[in-house]
């Protein structure tokens, strides 16, 4: 099966890679951690600031490729103002989807359904999932920086 | 039919390599990727197999496979031929004594093997040197006997063409430095290192030379006794070799010095409870039951570049080289990483703005095979600020067309990222 380049590189990922949104250092973030990706060198800290059990403010940091780079720019917008159970819901819907075990929701995924030609290419659902186990594990409380391999 | 195959190969000596020959050798390269003919410039990672080497590991598994040294059974004599005739093969290639040869699981078993039986002898304040190019196989086993040992680690550092400078190498060797552990060829820039001139300078503070071959020997033809190294290391599946078999040079005064490595059957005389008493060289570096198959297919290998001619395929694939060069350099955004003046067939580089992971998916579209990362060499990727690059690496069977189909499909890139 051949699949067109473009469903990997959609509008919305390659405006997203190129021109990432929450791309900086927050101040008072309450948590943050740093992911790293060891075979490509992607690497991005994640920055959160929790107040009231909800994602008061996000934001990251840090470089890699298109992939991984939209993906942590749409997870910042993703997740603002979401308790920590919704992050965790729309994670979860998010690796179904990158993974190809589940067709794309747009209704419960919103601008996160751009990223389902991921599941084409096995070698870059890792580019796109590093950013969300960042944030998962900056919300869990780790130290310990997360790693792919 | 392969009998016909292998007859076909190129055996013109002192001619151009006729690579339409060649390629019909090579079954894996007769296919779509992508819906494109594959293009495959991932040789520096593993090689394609020609014919001759598959029918080397089919005809040992459905004739003579039994085990070696060991039955007095036909089948186990003709195993135990095959075996030490692919030694002979090798030892022959090299330049080096049968006895001289130690097989292993590849490169890294090798250096791994010198690091732990040789550095064996090593005591705190001793130290190891080796260079910011080495492939992590040839870094760790050094970083994890310095630790073991208390020796130090030291490392020579390159200029930005990707050169070792010898002055500061050079600077590094003193009368404590045991062991120097350096790349023929590197495996993420493509620089041939001056490894005869290394050997020079380090035997003169009486320190053993390692020299990892990996990315060498598939290139140019290497001579042991020229080189005057003390341990040389490669890998049979990047010499058009099956994978998991590889090849320890060492110096026989070495080798017959040292401690075994693992222990098990082989690489005994004899054993009691109380004692045993080990093997001689090679055998006492080969505990259990060897790769036999794969011997024999490293040997098919050899004698196969052996007999295209190791200087044609040289040749060949420096063309590949200075054309894959310029057309990459021409594009708009490009940089090649690694440009020093003695290069093997390898182009490492970098699209202003397009991360190597994503040229590598973009070319894989267009059917054509590289690698993107930091090729196992971490340190050296820092050492141009890089987190990776995207490298081409090219064997004996591409062609000059496969180098146009990498610059078109690098163009498109571009075109997608702009
Ligand atoms: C320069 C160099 N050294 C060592 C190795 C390790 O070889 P192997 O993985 O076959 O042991 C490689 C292969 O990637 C290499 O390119």
């Amino acid at each position: 099966m051949k699949v067109a380049l473009e469903d990997l590189y959609q509008q919305l990922i390659m405006d997203h890679g190129r021109r990432p949104r929450n791309f900086r250092v927050l101040q008072d973030a309450t948590h943050h951690l740093e992911g790293y990706n060891p075979l490509c060198g992607d690497r991005f800290t994640v920055y959160l600031k929790i107040a009231d059990g909800r994602v008061a403010d996000v934001s990251f940091q840090g470089s890699g490729c298109a992939i991984s780079t939209a993906s942590a720019s749409l997870m910042t917008e993703a997740v603002k103002g979401k308790t920590e159970d919704e992050v965790e819901k729309l994670f979860e819907a998010f690796h179904a989807v990158v993974t190809g075990k589940r067709a794309p929701d747009a209704a419960s995924l919103g601008k996160l359904a751009a990223f389902a030609g991921v599941a084409a290419y096995p070698v870059r659902v890792k580019c796109a999932t590093l950013p969300w186990h960042t944030l998962k594990g900056a919300l869990a409380g780790s130290k310990q920086p997360v790693s792919t391999e | 039919m392969s009998a016909t195959r292998t007859a076909t190969v190129n055996t013109s000596r002192g001619n151009a390599l006729d690579v339409a020959r060649v390629r019909a050798d090579f079954p894996a390269l007769h296919q779509q990727v992508n819906g494109r003919p594959l293009v495959y410039l991932d040789n520096a990672a593993t090689t394609q197999k020609p014919q001759a080497v598959l029918d080397a590991l089919l005809g040992f598994y459905s004739r003579d496979c039994a085990n070696v040294h060991r039955g007095v059974h036909a089948l186990s004599q003709r195993a135990t031929d095959a075996y030490e005739g692919a030694r002979e093969t090798v030892a022959r290639f090299l330049n080096a004594r049968p006895r001289e040869i130690v097989f292993t699981r590849g490169t890294t078993e090798a250096i791994n093997l010198v690091a732990y039986s040789y550095g064996s002898r090593l005591s705190p304040g001793d130290e190891i040197l080796i260079t910011e190019l080495e492939h992590h196989s040839n870094i760790v086993p050094w970083q994890m006997l310095a630790e073991r040992t208390g020796a130090r680690l030291r490392v020579a550092p390159i200029n930005d063409r990707g050169e070792i400078i010898l002055e500061e190498f050079q600077r590094l060797l003193g009368p404590r430095t045991r062991i120097v552990a350096v790349a023929h060829v590197s495996n993420a820039l493509g620089t041939v290192n001056p490894v005869e001139e290394i050997c020079r300078l380090a035997h003169t503070y009486g320190a053993r030379v390692l020299v990892d071959g990996a990315q060498a020997v598939p290139h140019l033809a290497v001579d042991v006794r020229a080189l005057d190294c003390d341990f040389y290391a490669f890998s049979g599946h990047k010499i058009y070799g099956p994978t998991g078999i590889g090849v320890l040079f060492g110096r026989w005064e070495l080798l017959e010095a040292m401690p075994p490595y693992q222990g098990g059957g082989d690489m005994i005389r004899s054993v009691t409870f109380e004692k045993t008493l080990y093997n001689d060289p090679p055998y006492r570096f080969e505990a259990g039951t060897p790769h036999i198959a794969g011997a024999i297919g490293l040997a098919a290998a050899i004698e196969y570049v052996t007999r295209l001619g190791l200087e044609e395929i040289r040749r060949h694939e420096q063309q590949l080289l200075q054309a894959a060069t310029r057309a990459l350099e021409e594009i708009p955004g490009v940089r090649i990483v690694g440009t020093a003046a003695h290069k093997a067939a390898v182009v490492s580089f970098v699209l202003d703005g397009v991360h190597p992971h994503d040229v590598a998916t973009v070319l894989d579209h267009e059917g054509v095979a590289v690698r993107a990362g930091h090729h196992c060499a971490q340190p050296l990727m820092e050492r141009f600020g890089l987190p990776a690059t995207t490298r081409a690496s090219f064997a004996l069977y591409n062609t000059l067309e496969e180098v146009d189909a990498l610059a078109r499909a690098v163009r498109r890139a571009r075109e997608l990222f702009d």
